[in-house]
């Protein structure tokens, strides 16, 4: 009894001196950097629970980063509800949420709430989390890729272009076999961020064929088109029809044919680096607030062909200021979790979505440094 | 329900007073008048919610909705009164069909099951059907997109070349039909979902027809079809509306099915035939709920709430319908 009671002893001191030396090691490592070493303490304090709410897109992305943050974070618990931008912005207006997930920007009357929402006069930022290439998807037998430019595809989905042999197309894609299938053009039925992207690329470069405005909810007058509720109904469709074509997260667009788009004097397939390229090459909205907020008007008439124009890039915005050092120690760790390297890989697996570039990556991390609370 | 049944009924109340059951009575007569108040009270609280919800949008002007309201859009023809116009329409035309096509096969369903068929396989027949109606609308969804709509495209192809002249087999612009995900294979599909319960009720009050009747018939020497015709469906004719509109009640307010497989619009088109023509208030929800704000939100439930009152409408007037033929018949 005795000798197992010293042995006991022995082990208790062995992990006390063990867990103090992890102790002394973990603190003196970023002596030199006083940011990190805040950062590292704020982690290991907390908890608590953040609550987000917004976009669907960012759904599956944001379950990658709930898991890896509360991985890292035990005793927090992060939420999201995903009942669309909109509603996102209202509960985040309304001060129901800490932070909201948007595929669009504040319009002049929400900035101007979010002044009220948050401490202090600064407002609200954008910061840019998901970045994901939008894919034209077609379903054409034995071919993988063909050329458009942006005037091309305005006048497929607008019902202008009937069939695949058509010479606006034939004539981006010399040496390519083009049948004389019929297009069905294959759309989103229900209101989505990728039909408001896919109708703002048009819209924007397009020339003035897409004679619509940029829109949530696709409309055609292609006498051949069928509308799917969903990304992967869409894809079914596609995949289901010969001749059809559609758009989807690039993500899903698995074994169907995509389409290069012209961008400058070259044709650009989608990949995640000129998905992200865009970012670079756009620059921020006029309405902006300040050059903290990332809010950027996506320029999808760029010549620079690194660039892929039809990307969907959602945000999440969050306050200048918080009232509650809580609240905001909570939504920093969470939104630097997401921007980092770490954050933007888990992204990418769950959702297929583009890493942010490293620049933007520590720029948005500098933006949450300065956020302060009241 | 003769005047010799009724006698006990007329005995004093008081009596049960003193009776050993009377608490248990009174329980049960407490219990019984709270389920019918909790109904009351819960129609009661749906409604004002509609009406309070959906306020602020059927208060707001036309031009000034369409701009909050993304898929408001007053200067294409959408305005919402325009658009819940479109969807009543896509609602009862595709309800209608289903209605069409599954009532004539439910009555056939309920006549062999009660009339033709042994026993034995008449009870076997009877428990299948009813487990049609438990499949969760979204399988049927799903069979719709997956199997039937490809199935049926074909077929559509036949009907538009040789009946396309008729207004509502007219095929798209094109003359090919190109996909099967039209109002015809909506209202298929729901026709399919409704047959259960149109046939489970028609089959009951077949089987209540008096055997007097149907024997007498018969000494007089009627076929058996004249034997239905003569003593089954006089008899169950409130009985068979009254399933018809549970059937249409269905059908209206069926959502996942729809939304799968129609390619929706808003039009007042009849061709059913067509894709991007119809749709129903409940698909129209679903699809736009996800992304809308606010004032979006109370524009949908506008449309809940011209559902609720279609449906309403319905059953009050399948109500007025069996009412108005009770007395012709013993269903009731």
């Amino acid at each position: 009894m005795k000798a197992f009671t010293r042995s006991g002893v022995v082990l208790t001191a062995a992990a006390l001196s063990l867990s103090l030396a992890a102790c002394t090691a973990s603190n003196e490592a970023p002596a030199g950097d006083s940011s990190a070493e805040s950062t590292d303490a704020a982690m290991t304090e907390l908890s608590g629970n953040l609550q987000g709410a917004g976009a669907s897109s960012q759904e599956s992305a944001m379950d990658a980063w709930r898991a890896g943050f509360q991985s890292a974070n035990a005793d927090v618990t992060v939420g999201y509800d995903p009942v669309g931008s909109g509603g996102g912005i209202e509960q985040f207006l309304a001060g129901a949420v800490p932070f909201a997930g948007s595929d669009g920007l504040l319009d002049e009357s929400e900035y101007a709430t979010a002044v009220e929402r948050c401490s202090g006069d600064g407002g609200a930022y954008h910061l840019p989390m998901y970045i994901s290439p939008v894919a034209v998807i077609f379903n054409l037998e034995g071919v993988d890729s063909i050329n458009l430019d942006a005037e091309t595809i305005a006048n497929i989905f607008d019902g202008k272009i009937t069939t695949w042999d058509d010479e606006a197309i034939a004539s981006q894609n010399a040496g390519v076999e083009l049948p004389s299938t019929n297009i069905t053009v294959v759309y989103r039925s229900d209101s989505s961020g990728t039909s408001d992207n896919f109708t703002d690329y048009l819209e924007q470069a397009s020339n003035g064929a897409w004679p619509y405005e940029a829109t949530k909810e696709f409309a055609t007058a292609a006498d051949q088109s069928v509308g799917a509720d969903g990304t992967s109904a869409v894809v079914d469709t596609v995949s289901t029809t010969d001749g059809a074509i559609g758009y989807a997260d690039a993500s899903r667009a698995a074994s169907l044919g995509t389409v290069a788009l012209k961008v400058g004097e070259e044709y650009v397939p989608y990949s995640a680096e000129a998905a992200a390229a865009i970012i670079a090459a756009s620059p921020l909205s006029e309405s902006a607030n300040g050059e903290n907020d990332l809010a950027y008007a996506i320029d999808r008439t760029t010549t620079d062909s690194s660039a892929y124009p039809l990307t969907l890039v959602s945000y999440h915005i969050v306050c200048s200021q918080y009232e509650d050092e809580t609240e905001r120690a909570l939504v920093t760790a969470f939104e630097k979790y997401v921007a980092s390297e770490e954050g933007q890989a888990a992204a990418a697996e769950a959702a297929g979505s583009a890493p942010l570039p490293a620049d933007l990556s520590a720029q948005v991390t500098a933006i949450l440094d300065e956020i302060a609370a009241a | 329900m003769t005047t010799t049944q009724q006698s006990p009924e007329t005995e004093p109340a008081a009596d049960y007073g003193t009776h050993p059951g009377a608490a248990a009575n009174r329980f049960f007569k407490w219990l019984s008048t709270g389920a019918g108040l909790l109904i009351l009270t819960t129609l009661a609280a749906v409604a004002t919610f509609l009406l309070v919800e959906a306020w602020p949008a059927i208060s707001m002007s036309a031009a000034e909705l369409g701009e909050k309201v993304s898929f408001i859009k007053p200067e294409n023809g959408q305005s919402l009164l325009e658009i819940v116009g479109f969807l009543v329409y896509g609602t009862v035309l595709i309800s209608v069909i289903a209605l069409l096509l599954a009532t004539p096969v439910s009555i056939g369903i309920a006549l062999f099951i009660s009339h033709f068929a042994p026993r034995r396989l008449a009870q076997g027949l009877g428990y299948l059907i009813d487990l049609l109606a438990a499949v969760p609308s979204v399988v049927y969804g799903l069979w719709g997109v997956a199997v039937l709509v490809p199935f049926l495209q074909p077929f559509y192809q036949w009907l538009a070349d040789y009946f396309g002249w008729i207004p509502i087999f007219a095929p798209p612009q094109s003359g090919e039909v190109f996909t099967g995900r039209v109002a015809l294979s909506a209202g298929i599909v729901l026709a399919i979902m409704i047959i259960p319960i149109i046939s489970a009720v028609s089959r009951e009050v077949f089987l209540q027809t008096p055997k007097l009747h149907e024997e007498a018939a018969l000494a007089m020497g009627a076929t058996r079809w004249e034997m239905i015709r003569m003593a089954v469906f006089p008899f169950g004719r409130s009985g068979m509306i009254g399933a018809t509109m549970l059937g249409l009640g269905r059908a209206l307010g069926e959502t996942m099915a729809v939304l799968m497989i129609i390619s929706p619009g808003l039009t007042f088109s009849a061709h059913i035939l067509q894709p991007n023509q119809h749709n129903t208030i409940a698909a129209y929800i679903a699809l736009q709920f996800p992304e809308a704000n606010a004032l979006g939100v109370n524009s949908l439930i506008a449309m809940g709430l011209a559902l609720f009152v279609i449906t309403l409408l319905v059953n009050m007037l399948a109500r007025w319908v069996v009412s108005r033929r009770s007395e012709f018949s013993g269903a009731n």
